[in-house]
């Protein structure tokens, strides 16, 4: 039987406030333990949270983004549950009545098509704090300076297919909320990850299966395995007979395997109820309409732009908008050097090569797109050849220094001047009589050759254009 | 000096009288003496109170003058002091020291009142007699085998027995005005949101308001002015003016339309207090006032919804007391199950359980939508009922309490009963009205209390129609013996 993968994400994105979303204090990371964290987040007795309004416009800028409708009105509610990392012994979040209504996303499928995925919703709530289980000697170590923290959640329709379809969801989100700056996406710090919910049925099927909700993936490669080996385990127990059973599973990376980690009948009832130290938020239209006019270039918007203005192939436009940070870099670049195809192709073809080698991200490259820029034009203006370039790229990336710094110093200004070219090209072709003959006889593939010498003999300096003609000429002639 | 106003203090302290470190100290050997037969205070602020009272002696020789200025007070131990324990009357929190005040705290201090001390209370502010007190059941100063009513019994006892020219109570279902109608005192409960709750630790945050307990209407006006207004670290205070409490005192109350609810005056209600508190309308009726029979067709409802909101809204509130960050935390947890159920089931007194597993079933799924929610509707309708008869009365009056101060221990088994107690006062909470109770009278030699209740933000209505009638009754004045 053929099997169709249902799937739905949860993505829990941290929201870049200074301040918390209840608190004044501090959201930096990686401070020490338990030192960014006031009264409200230790949640002692007699302490009341109060709304930061910051949240408030970037879940708006959010569902701006995403089409949605926002709430005039929406409710933040207690998530009842002890756990010893969580304060107040409930999570403040927004249950009945999110900020943010339905919306949607269009994401690129790899066969260049593209398909709209639904999102639910997406609701504001804190952070819990942390255990530490190491390093207490069988006891439990809690840092609470991540409680409080404040985070958009945002809940897809089970729309995705595939784990490819639900990797470029979970980019495009990511994308997003970077490009409207209301989050740094930052993975490894916690800052963006998700639940994945699983169900697999025959295909034609209507009905959904039963489906199992993979928590806290913190990786676009994670999501995709997990994703993955939980369909594959679902089709496996459905082939065999058996029936999926509705429960939480972890997926855990190292051993590559998801598994269970509580079934439906232990599931928390977390008495959900409005918060009554919190008031209702409500937003005017004039509020809405204020923070639209503050939104930046959306991706899709951009990718449109970088097509018609930069005549940019689809696939460059769609690599380079993909991050914000990649755009800005690229449109810097442009500006620097004046050619959007080159600076292009040097973006993502060279410097991406590097980053991705280095696994670094392009906001921490050693290039900046100025120098980039300045490098290109030397392409440009015939100071070096592509082939060069490549070289003082290299220099560059290792930190020699700016492009013309490292031309001068290394001596690769290429040689343009024509008289000491030409008497190369005479030496080579003095030089190789058997050559000369065969290309003369008709085997013009001997042009390489020539030109090889000729560049050899000069270190890659001479314009090769030159080069070209100029043998093309003495040997015809 | 212990039987003076704080409207006589205050002038007595600007005349040089005495200072308010001689007060201080007064007041404070007098609450030592005879707290002991009355336990009201759970915990004395000796030195710093003297400490204030230097401060205010100093403040008022650099040509600073206030009413409140140099005269002491105590504050419920469910309001964060800085550096105080504030244990909310439990063995949770019987070791916890807030690091900050509560805004009320913080106002009453700036505004130059020393804290003699912390009252006893029911735990939790959960109780209408002061007997679920970790730290044992106030004593009725009109008689030491009743009650003071809860959960403000500290404050009220204090205030009556004169330890105290004031002090702070907070009411979620009644728990200012019962006891200060058990306790012959006056006392106010303000709309809700016109103090700030910031610092005073939450029992059922939609219905907890702050409020002065005083001898005095005149009293309760000073102090309510200076506990009153908004807080920005309380999202639910409301940010409108404080009106000046004093100055409208006096206005004439002819021509104003007093509602007597019908349901007010039916069973349950103790004859003796009925006729009490019908001998004090009819003195509002010689000042001119006008009497108008009303309906609030829902208030039998208000204790059973009460009783779903209140206990919903503890079982989350109460839920950080877990034994992980501050508090009692049971001896030799096995593992993090043990010690929740340990650190909550040794720390946490019996009301207090009862009503934490009242919410938390209230709560949960599936029952939600047939208790909670349906409470909150009915709430909508209890308040509709007051903002209908506001439409045609100025003010409505009834009994406090449906009986007097009863014997400790005479309802302790019987918790409905118990819960009955407030059935005049939960009402007020659930529409978040204001609502007052002053002294009216006497039965079986025990104090019986006027409830008047009045529009939202109306607090100066209530207090200007409470001092004329204490201008000309003295039920206010009484004091009981042994505390002259």
């Amino acid at each position: 039987m053929d099997w169709e993968p249902v799937i739905g994400l949860e993505i829990h994105t941290q929201l870049a406030t200074k301040s918390k979303i209840f608190s004044g204090a501090s959201t930096a990371y990686g401070a020490a333990p338990n030192t960014q964290a006031c009264a409200v987040d230790l949640g002692l007795p007699g302490v009341l949270p109060v709304l930061n309004e910051a949240v408030v416009t970037m879940a708006i800028k959010f569902g701006l983004a995403i089409e949605a409708e926002i709430a005039p009105r929406s409710v933040f509610a207690r998530k009842n549950y002890f756990y010893p990392d969580l304060p107040k012994g409930y999570q403040i979040s927004q249950y009945e009545l999110p900020i943010v209504g339905r919306g949607h996303v269009d994401i690129e499928l790899e066969d260049g098509t593209r398909k709209r995925i639904g999102i639910t919703r997406a609701h504001l709530e804190e952070d819990a704090g942390k255990s530490l289980h190491e390093d207490f000697h069988g006891m439990t170590g809690i840092d609470l300076n991540r409680a409080g923290t404040p985070l958009i959640e945002i809940v897809s329709e089970p729309d995705m297919r595939s784990a490819a379809e639900a990797v470029a969801y979970m980019r495009k989100i990511h994308a997003l909320v970077r490009y409207l700056g209301i989050s740094d996406g930052n993975m490894q710090e916690g800052s963006f990850r998700c639940d994945a919910n699983v169900s697999v049925r025959p295909v034609g099927e209507e009905r959904m299966g039963t489906r199992s909700e993979l928590k806290n993936i913190n990786s676009f490669r994670f999501v995709e395995r997990a994703i993955e080996i939980e369909i594959e385990r679902q089709i496996e127990i459905l082939e065999g007979g058996g029936e999926v059973v509705q429960e939480t599973r972890l997926y855990d990376a190292e051993r590559d395997e998801t598994r269970s980690m509580r079934s439906k009948e232990e599931a928390m009832d977390y008495r959900y109820f409005p918060d009554p130290d919190l008031l209702p938020v409500e937003i005017t239209a004039d509020e809405i309409e204020a923070v639209r006019a503050t939104l930046p270039e959306l991706p899709d918007a951009r990718r449109a732009r970088f097509e018609s203005e930069y005549q940019l192939s689809a696939d460059d436009a769609a690599f380079l908008t993909a991050a914000r940070e990649t755009a800005e870099f690229y449109e810097a670049t442009v500006a620097a050097c004046g050619d959007a195809r080159l600076a292009a192709n040097w973006v993502r073809g060279e410097l991406f090569g590097y980053l991705n080698r280095e696994n670094r991200d392009i906001t921490d490259s050693p290039v900046s797109a100025a120098m980039l820029g300045a490098l290109i034009r030397r392409i440009q203006d015939n100071t070096i050849s592509g082939k060069i370039a490549k070289e003082v790229l290299e220099a560059m990336w290792k930190g020699e220094g700016e492009a013309d710094a490292i031309i001068e110093a290394r001596g690769l200004r290429q040689i343009t001047d024509t008289g000491a070219i030409e008497a190369e090209v005479d030496r080579v072709i003095a030089e190789n009589p058997k050559q000369v003959e065969q290309y003369r006889g008709g085997k013009t593939k001997l042009m390489g050759f020539f030109v090889g010498q000729v560049m050899k003999a000069t270190g890659g300096k001479a314009n090769p254009a030159q080069v070209n003609e100029l043998i093309r000429k003495k040997l015809g002639g | 000096m212990h039987n003076m106003t704080l409207a006589q203090l205050a002038a007595a302290l600007q005349e040089g009288r005495f200072s308010s470190e001689e007060l201080t100290r007064a007041l404070l050997a007098r609450a030592r003496e005879l707290d002991a037969g009355l336990n009201s205070v759970v915990s004395f602020a000796e030195e710093q109170a003297l400490a204030q009272a230097r401060e205010a002696d100093a403040r008022r020789a650099a040509g600073e003058s206030g009413p409140l200025l140099g005269i002491p007070l105590m504050h419920k131990d469910i309001f964060c002091t800085d550096g105080l324990r504030t244990s909310c009357g439990s063995k949770m929190l019987d070791n916890f020291v807030a690091p900050y005040d509560a805004t009320v705290v913080a106002r009453l201090a700036a505004a130059g009142m020393p804290m003699l001390a912390k009252t006893n209370m029911d735990e939790f502010a959960m109780g209408s007699s002061n007997e679920t007190s970790f730290y044992g059941p106030v004593k009725n100063p009109w008689n030491p085998d009743t009650v003071p009513g809860g959960s403000s019994g500290g404050s009220a006892a204090a205030v009556a027995a004169r330890l105290v020219p004031a002090a702070t109570g907070t009411d979620t279902g009644g728990s200012i005005r019962q006891p200060a109608s058990l306790c012959g005192v006056t006392g106010l409960k303000p709309t809700y949101g016109r103090v700030s709750r910031w610092g005073m630790i939450a029992f059922a945050s939609s219905l907890d308001q702050a409020g002065p307990i005083t001898r005095t209407a005149e009293d309760a006006a000073l102090l309510l002015g200076a506990m009153a207004g908004f807080d920005e670290r309380d999202s639910t205070s409301l940010d409108e003016p404080v009106p000046d409490y004093s100055a409208t005192l006096n206005e004439d109350i002819r021509g104003l339309k007093i509602g007597l609810p019908k349901e007010y005056f039916g069973d349950g209600l103790d004859a003796e207090v009925g006729a009490r508190v019908q001998a004090a309308i009819e003195e509002f009726t010689r000042l001119g006032a006008e009497v108008v029979e009303i309906s609030l067709p829902n208030t039998h409802l208000a204790v059973p919804v009460y009783y779903v909101v209140a206990p919903a809204e503890c079982s989350s509130n109460l839920s950080r007391f877990d034994g992980v960050r501050f508090g009692y935390r049971c001896e030799d947890p096995q593992d993090l199950e043990d010690l929740y159920k340990r650190s909550r089931g040794e720390g946490f007194g019996a009301e207090v359980k009862r009503r934490v597993m009242i919410g938390t079933y209230a709560l949960s799924a599936g029952y939600y939508d047939a208790y909670y929610l349906k409470a909150q509707q009915i709430r909508r309708l209890i308040r509709d009922d007051f903002l209908r008869a506001f439409e045609d009365v100025d003010v409505i009056m009834g009994p406090t309490s449906p009986s007097v101060a009863f014997r400790l221990g005479e309802k302790t088994a019987d918790p409905v009963s118990m819960y009955l107690s407030d059935i005049y006062t939960i009402a007020v909470n659930l529409a978040g009205l204001p609502g007052m109770s002053v002294p009216c009278g006497f039965a079986e030699d025990l104090p019986v209390g006027l409830h008047i209740v009045g529009n939202y933000f109306d607090e100066a209505r209530l207090l200007n129609v409470a001092h004329r009638y204490q201008q000309v009754t003295d039920w206010h004045q009484q004091t009981p013996a042994g505390f002259e």
